[in-house]
């Protein structure tokens, strides 16, 4: 069994409203020393795969085919155990 | 001549366009459900219509793009057939590939539901024949991620290709950066694809087809299509 942890952000070139409003926030909120804030997902990706290179490739496609749209994001995973 | 409307769960806008196609402009056309293989009847244009397939889960559009149907959809899109992406049928469009570039969030973060003005830059594609070049008409925005993006290089082919459609603009058609309500690159509201028989557009020209909603500037989306399928039309069969 694997876990994929996947993190999707937006492309640096996107611009990122929500971002913005969170940092809004934090300011209200006192915290002045905020410069910038960027919204992405984080997913979970459990796998009943034993091998860990097999894990890989498959949550790579998954990536590239579901989870991020490379027109507007880019994404990293890292692989666990368990 | 046969239409047909894609309903995916979460469609919203699909009686609106199968009305404007059976009263409107009087034409034959058919629901056909996201989980159908392939289509049961021969098709001349198809319509995704606007809603929230899927909750929008992910990203919008991201999940209705691997529907069943969405297999033969491609096909007839490649095939030059005429599609028909509206609101969120524009954002399955481009995450299926069939258009370039993306939608993301409204840069106020705001749900915007109004009348736009729109420029037409585009008036020889299968879908705006029944338009001039610069003419503003009026259809409405129902979105919350509507802004449209892509790299500069996809830009720089939609405009050499004529690929921009419709432009958020002023009533007198100038196209201002306070006219573009919700970010989009080059105030872009509509495209087609480099083929020209794949048009995505954000506003809803199926809500404004008939004078007792409003105006009818919607309805000539319509029956341009209807124009060119007759053979009437530049480009028309």
């Amino acid at each position: 069994m694997h876990k994929a942890r996947v993190y999707v952000t937006l492309k640096p070139s996107i611009l990122d409203p929500q971002g913005n409003a969170v940092k809004n926030g934090l300011e209200s909120l006192g915290f002045a020393d905020v410069t910038d804030v960027r919204v992405g997902k984080y997913l979970e990706v459990s796998l009943d795969v034993v091998d860990k290179n097999v894990a890989l490739e498959q949550v790579e496609e998954m990536c590239k085919k579901l989870l991020a749209n490379p027109v507007i994001e880019d994404y990293r995973f890292e692989l666990v155990e368990g | 001549m046969k239409f047909a409307v894609i309903v995916f769960p979460g469609s919203n806008c699909d009686a609106d366009c199968y009305h404007v196609v059976k009263e409107v402009i009087k034409k034959d056309v058919d629901y056909v459900w996201h989980q159908e293989k392939d289509f049961q009847a021969e098709y001349d244009c198809l319509i995704l219509p606007g809603g929230f397939s899927y909750g929008d889960y992910l990203r919008t559009g991201s999940i209705a793009r691997f529907s069943p149907i969405m297999n033969k959809v491609i096909e007839f899109a490649e095939a030059g057939g005429l599609v028909l992406g509206i609101c969120n049928g524009f954002q399955i469009l481009t995450e299926a590939g069939l258009l370039p570039g993306a939608l993301v969030r409204n840069k106020e973060l705001k749900f915007v539901c109004k009348d736009t003005f729109l420029r037409v830059e585009n008036d020889q594609t299968p879908f705006t024949s029944d338009y001039t070049k610069g003419q503003v008409i009026k259809i409405p925005v129902a979105h919350g991620e509507g802004a449209y993006v892509c790299d500069e290089n996809t830009l720089k082919k939609l405009k050499e290709n004529n690929q921009i459609v419709f432009r958020y603009s002023t009533s007198l058609g100038e196209v201002t950066a306070s006219s573009n309500f919700n970010g989009s690159t080059d105030n872009i509201a509509g495209i087609v694809n480099e083929k020209g028989n794949v048009l995505g557009m954000m506003p809803h020209p199926e809500r404004c087809a008939e004078a007792v909603l409003g105006n009818d500037f919607g309805k000539y989306i319509f029956t341009s299509i209807v124009k060119w399928l007759e053979g009437g039309a530049p480009g028309g069969k």
